[in-house]
């Protein structure tokens, strides 16, 4: 099979190509991906999935005979040609920082850094160190670091590298909440001003909303689902790899701002929501996630109901669950899909069927940003 | 005190034991690198070979180069067509037997502590484009330093105190081959306790400083 793919012309100059079948004592993977060549991809699994794997197989860590990984364009592999990892224009971060434990900060930074002539490149150094809060720490050694601190100085490191793509191997996994949450705002940041694309590895549902653009599922070495965001996360025909958290993610844009009642309100395709005021300028995006949990569904709209947000849609799909007494229904509400998890009672009650317009009754919101 | 030939025994043990020294760390390098790092099937035969000084009496390993750097030995021979005559009885050769003869104390310290290191700040270096021979020195070399203060105190010790293997090699010639341990032997033979004694306290109080440095320097023996 990979042999015909390597004798096809070649593919598109942009976007990420990758091409392997590895065998492993424990399970095999095997991979056919077209990934965008901008923006954040996650690679969402259980352990055991191959996804890290997949990561170092991508990086050159791993042999992958006969794969074919092409990075917007390079070619990093093709077959037995492969481009020893020293060569190829990565950044990678791994779960535990793995800081040089002999050199500073400073010299940590600057190990890996090309491209610039030595002021330009301290100045870029000191330019990175900031954007990612270390800057007071350069001349320290790595020792006397947080965990928190040490991974964004691991981000600053690869990042310094002038890399073409980022790969981040569960970088928030070996960190207890509080530092997780020390480094989400950087990582967020990173996703809205990145020119290059990143492929983060997790098994964090909630970093997987929060970060990114592009989701891939993988199970057992096999890729499940590939696809943008909101569309895979809103497919109810996988297996349940959410399970409880089965949910979507929106992309909004606050509209207004109602100083009488504290609330921000939140525009997207299908309505708006409410959600507590936010300090935020409008028309600022917003992501936010609705879980299929708190998601209940009328055939009317109610009035004298004390829940906020109600947003009308149409059913699209219902797909068992895990527990038998409970569904998913998919809705289409105007463009944006959502999710919904009701009883098979209520199923049969309100007889929902595909096409059924229904109105969705959000009772909780999570603001991602 | 201490007489001219007993001087001569002095520099001539320091000289051979700094060569050997030298010498080690060259060549053990990439052995313990090689050990430390290879899936070969060959690994344990190399290791074995590397460490049979450690158990063999320094007669045996002694007689067998002399075998060797002898006239129809295979060294021999080689040393014969480049001209250079035989080995043994030579300076030479008794460095060439000092090198094999305290190799495993240089190279085990340092191959463990390239395993020590780990995969992992290797690859963290192939991701920042380092080459592998920047990977080498600026990282391995670096992280792998206790283990190579370890393998040169030893080695340089484990030289210093050898005897069996310079009587078979290199025999007894003043200048030459006669180190220090064996002018405390030709000293005993002589009944001149008074002498042996200077040089046998002189050899226990440097192995005591040795030994001492190489705890202080190194405190944790198991990290290096």
């Amino acid at each position: 099979m990979l042999q015909d793919i390597r004798n096809t012309p070649e593919t598109a100059a942009s976007g990420i190509q990758i091409q392997l079948a590895v065998a492993f004592p424990a399970f095999k993977l095997e991979v056919d991906l077209a990934l965008p060549g901008r923006g954040v991809t996650a690679l969402f699994g259980h352990s055991g999935s191959g996804k890290t794997t997949l990561l170092r197989c991508l990086a050159g860590l791993e042999k992958a005979p006969q794969a074919r990984i092409h990075i917007n364009g390079t070619c990093w592999q093709d077959g037995s040609h492969v481009v020893p990892t020293h060569q190829r224009a990565l950044g990678y971060v791994f779960q535990e920082a793995s800081l040089f434990p002999h050199l500073s900060v400073r010299k940590n930074l600057a190990f890996g850094q090309t491209g610039a002539a030595a002021t330009e490149s301290r100045q870029i150094l000191e330019h990175t160190a900031e954007r990612l809060g270390i800057a007071h720490l350069l001349e320290r050694s790595p020792g006397k670091l947080s965990g928190g601190e040490r991974q964004r100085v691991a981000i600053a490191r690869a990042l310094l590298t002038n890399p073409q793509i980022l790969l981040m191997d569960e970088p928030l996994a070996a960190l207890d909440l509080k530092r997780k949450q020390e480094i989400l705002p950087y990582l967020e940041r990173l996703h809205d001003e990145l020119e290059i694309p990143m492929i983060y590895v997790s098994h964090s549902p909630d970093e997987v909303a929060r970060l990114a653009d592009h989701l891939v599922l993988l199970n057992k070495g096999q890729v499940v689902a590939s696809g943008p965001l909101q569309e895979t996360l809103a497919r109810i025909d996988l297996p349940a790899v959410f399970a409880d958290d089965a949910g979507v993610v929106l992309d909004t844009t606050i509209g207004a701002h109602d100083e009488q009642d504290r609330l921000s309100r939140l525009d997207f395709s299908g309505g708006h929501i409410f959600v507590g005021r936010r300090d935020r300028p409008l028309g600022q995006k917003m992501r936010c996630r609705i879980h299929a949990r708190d998601v209940s569904l009328t055939l009317q709209r109610q009035e004298d109901t004390s829940i906020l947000n109600l947003v009308p849609g149409l059913v699209v799909d219902i797909a068992e669950t895990d527990n038998p007494a409970n569904v998913l229904v998919r809705l289409d509400a105007n463009g944006t899909p959502l999710l919904a998890r009701i009883t098979r009672r209520s199923l049969r009650l309100l007889d929902l069927h595909p096409g059924k317009a229904v109105w969705a009754q959000i009772k909780a919101v999570a603001l991602l940003d | 005190m201490l007489s001219s030939a007993d001087w001569a025994a002095i520099s001539l043990t320091l000289k051979l034991a700094s060569l050997t020294t030298l010498l080690l760390l060259l060549i053990g390098t990439p052995i313990a690198w090689w050990l430390a790092y290879t899936r070969s099937k060959l690994k344990p035969a190399i290791g074995a070979v590397v460490s049979l000084p450690l158990v063999l009496p320094p007669t045996v390993l002694g007689f067998y180069m002399l075998l060797l750097m002898g006239p129809n030995g295979w060294i021999g021979q080689f040393t014969q067509a480049l001209g250079l005559g035989t080995l043994p009885f030579t300076f030479t050769g008794l460095l060439v037997a000092s090198v094999l003869y305290s190799m495993p104390f240089v190279v085990q310290p340092v191959q463990n502590a390239f395993e020590a290191i780990g995969p992992r700040p290797l690859e963290v270096a192939a991701t920042l484009r380092a080459s592998p021979l920047k990977t080498f020195f600026a990282v391995a070399l670096p992280l792998a330093r206790p283990g190579f203060i370890t393998g040169a105190i030893l080695g340089f010790a484990h030289t210093v105190g050898e005897f069996g293997v310079v009587l078979m090699i290199g025999g007894n010639i003043p200048g030459k081959t006669r180190v220090v341990s064996v002018q405390i032997f030709n000293h005993v033979e002589e009944m001149e306790y008074l002498h042996a004694h200077w040089l046998a306290g002189g050899m226990v109080v440097l192995s005591f400083l040795v030994l001492l440095a190489l705890y202080v320097l190194n405190p944790n023996p198991r990290k290096g």
